[in-house]
């Protein structure tokens, strides 16, 4: 047994977090969510210089030809600074192109999507919370697509998208005549959402399609993503308590506050395995990696979710405004938590798995 | 990254599978010994096969193999899948054995462990008292060296197999003028020495496990200390690091809930098993994910360990305890409501505590109650909120009355 990372695994986390760190204080956060777009794309430039555009794209096509657990402890530093980038739409999309695609689709594609010169993103849902394969309304037929898919990551600016259609199908439509992007306004102002509207758009099926496996390698995404706001949210909140003073002493001297902090800890410090498990099933474990992931994507992010909460509460008056970082992580994990679906669905699924 | 254990631990999982198969349950004369008999017989079979507390030196009765947490693992796994009686009466073998290794003088090593291992000689572990519980160097309970011997005073509670046990390893004061650390010592107490008394103490659910045990002028050979005089408080610390690491084991807290699940699939409600209720399947998956947490996070600390890179998982490992014991009470606090009208009937004697055996609607009462032993027994969960706190947060410690 080797439950652990390889040297090359931990030197891509710490280079990410190193960039992160360097590039991304949290005033960078701020002023995306202020309105200041061109922050982002200046992030995404920059990760994509460091390789983390083609993480899984093959060595031949211009990517690392790495797996999902590298993806996902991407994900987990990009979650830990609440990196404002479309890596989450753009790694999937590689995914399913890496995984799925013909030749010809992904010489076509990757060499472009990992330099970072185009930029790709999935849409899987559409109206009426209808996030899964099964539920699935727009139409692939004659090289036309048609229909309505809802809450796209990144859309605005993406060059490709891979749309989940009927019967489970994935097809790849280029921007294009017939393709229409109507942003949202989006609650994690880092990573907006919006409507993809297609009206018989240019559109081939990705031939060996895993929409599935795409939604299993999403969960353990969101769940790495939240894993890393939520830890951070922890380490953020105690040093505040450290530094603020109050009846002449830190607050982190108050018993009933260091319980409450410890307790955050324990909700999410230990799942780190849970979420490296599910990415290492992906690629190694087939038969597993469905429940795991689903697992990984409910346990996680809820727990996350909690502990943003008592982020805010543990801050005070000065954690429910706009002005302080805590927001950005509370919405980053509200995002991580409820896109893809709530965790209600993910243990259902979960349960069915199981044969429960 | 691998999760397989790899071909040179399935190879022992086989051997251990053969061994169990070959072993478990007695045939023959043995069989007709009595239920104590039969462990010790089998422990020493197994000590001898080299499955069983491997670790320990030859010279003391163990295999004298190299520490190899994966190799203890797998052998675990196969013995609670089996049934065997490898756990036996936990004090001894994974509290004792391990302070005497680190600790304890040639002679007490030749004489005590060997027969603990095998459960000939069970031991009780006398650290609480009244007036000291998570306060625990705050005890009292006094031995006074006259001539040769510790003239011993005081109480001893919450002493989980007093009434069956052979010997105590205990903390006493033994220098009144020391400060509250540094005058405690560390003793080895036979049991049946007079001035000693054991009034078992009957437990919410029932049944007798933990004691009172009252010293009044027992006397005890001088050579029975661990460590040197006023040094007990740093002896028992190894001790106690060793029961943090038996709660976190996570193999039991896996059979309980697959229990659980079978419970949900045999009761029925409005005709059809509660298994296929949404809220039920909502709230088993729930616990799925913390268990599975606990799972993966013992899989991060057995590979650190076995890479000794301890360090970096120095967090999770201080994190065991706590999490387990809610995992515990999760599964505890569930399995009542698929099976409510149990709760208002007794348990009886049959109905298990803890350990294999059958999950009747009385052991899952009892277990209502006992799981609430886990937050409480070996280092309550406020006092791992403030270990967590302090040593992964690094929060300031608790200020203490300045008369500490």
């Amino acid at each position: 047994m080797d439950f652990a990372l390889s040297e090359e695994q931990e030197l891509l986390q710490s280079t990410v977090r190193g960039f992160v760190a360097k590039e991304c204080p949290p005033q960078t956060v701020h002023a995306v969510f202020d309105g200041e777009r061109g922050a982002a794309s200046a992030l995404w430039q920059g990760l994509a210089e460091i390789g983390v555009a083609g993480l899984c794209v093959p060595e031949s096509l211009g990517g690392a030809g790495l797996e999902l657990l590298e993806l996902a402890l991407v994900a987990e530093e990009l979650g830990r600074g609440a990196v404002p980038v479309p890596f989450l739409g753009h790694a999937l999309a590689s995914l399913a192109l890496a995984r799925g695609g013909s030749l010809r689709q992904q010489e076509a594609w990757l060499p472009r999507l990992a330099a970072g010169t185009a930029r790709a993103t999935v849409a899987l849902a559409e109206d009426g919370a209808r996030w899964l394969p099964p539920d699935w309304r727009v139409e692939l037929a004659n090289s036309r697509v048609s229909g309505r898919k809802a809450l796209v990551p990144e859309a605005e600016g993406a060059a490709l998208f891979v749309v989940g259609c009927r019967g489970g199908g994935l097809a790849l439509v280029p921007a294009g005549p017939g393709v229409r992007v109507t942003p949202e306004p989006t609650l994690d102002r880092g990573r907006p959402l919006a409507a993809l509207e297609l009206d018989g758009a240019a559109g081939e099926p990705l031939p060996a399609c895993d929409a599935a496996s795409l939604i299993d390698a999403a969960c353990v995404l969101l769940a790495a993503d939240a894993f890393g706001a939520a830890h951070q949210l922890v380490r953020a909140t105690t040093a505040y308590l450290q530094a603020r003073q109050q009846f002449g002493q830190p607050l982190a001297q108050f018993q009933a506050l260091k319980h409450q902090l410890a307790d955050m800890a324990l909700e999410i410090d230990p799942t780190r395995g849970l979420w490296w498990y599910a990415a290492h099933a992906f690629d190694h474990v087939p038969a597993e990696a469905p429940r795991a992931a689903a697992l990984a994507k409910a346990h996680i992010t809820e727990r996350a979710q909690q502990v943003a909460r008592d982020a805010v509460e543990a801050h005070g008056g000065i954690g429910f405004t706009w002005e302080s970082d805590v927001h950005l992580w509370f919405k980053r994990v509200m995002f991580d938590r409820l896109w893809l679906g709530a965790p209600e669905l993910h243990r259902e699924r979960y349960a069915a798995l199981e044969g429960w | 990254m691998d999760v397989r254990f790899g071909d040179e631990y399935e190879k022992l999982r086989a051997e251990v599978q053969a061994f169990c198969a070959d072993s478990w349950p007695p045939r023959g004369d043995a069989a007709r010994l009595g239920a104590r008999e039969q462990a010790i017989a089998w422990r020493k079979r197994a000590l001898g096969a080299g499955f069983l507390h491997r670790t320990v030196p030859r010279e003391y009765g163990g295999a004298g193999a190299a520490q190899d947490v994966l190799a203890e693992t797998v052998i675990r796994q196969e013995f609670d899948r089996a049934g065997v009686p490898h756990r036996g009466v936990v004090q001894g073998p994974q509290m004792l054995v391990p302070t005497l290794l680190e600790c304890g003088s040639e002679a007490q090593r030749r004489r005590f462990i060997e027969p603990t291992l095998t459960g000939e000689l069970v031991w009780c572990q006398g650290y609480s008292e009244p007036g000291a519980g998570s306060d625990l160097a705050s005890l009292q309970s006094r031995a006074e060296l006259v001539g040769d011997e510790w003239l011993l005073r005081g109480q001893k509670i919450w002493t989980s197999q007093a009434d069956r046990a052979d010997m105590m390893f205990g903390l006493f004061r033994t220098e009144p003028g020391a400060p509250k650390h540094a005058g405690i010592s560390y003793l080895l107490i036979p049991m049946r020495t007079p001035g000693i008394e054991v009034r078992p103490l009957t437990m919410m659910q029932g049944g007798e496990d933990f004691c009172e045990v009252f010293f009044d002028g027992a006397r005890i050979p001088a050579e029975n200390i661990v460590g040197r005089r006023g040094e007990g408080w740093q002896v028992s610390r190894s001790t106690l690091k060793h029961e943090r690491m038996l709660i976190g084991d996570s193999a039991i807290v896996r059979i309980t809930f697959d229990a659980l699940v079978e419970l949900a699939r045999r009761v029925q409600r409005d005709g059809r098993p509660a298994l296929a209720q949404p809220l039920v399947r909502q709230r088993l998956a729930e616990i799925a994910g913390y268990l599975a947490t606990q799972e993966w996070s013992v899989a991060r600390m057995l590979t650190a360990l076995h890479q000794q890179r301890e360090a970096q998982v120095a967090s999770e490992m201080l994190m065991a305890k706590l999490q387990s014991t809610n995992v515990q009470q999760r599964i505890a606090k569930l399995a009542l409501e698929l099976i409510p009208e149990a709760g208002l009937i007794e348990p009886g004697a049959s109905d298990a505590t803890m350990g294999v055996g059958e999950f009747t609607p009385g052991r899952w009462v009892s277990n209502y109650m006992y799981s609430l032993a886990f937050a409480i027994a070996g280092g309550a969960s406020n006092v791992q909120r403030n270990i967590i706190g302090e040593l992964v947060l690094g929060l300031p410690r608790d200020r203490r009355p300045p008369s500490q």
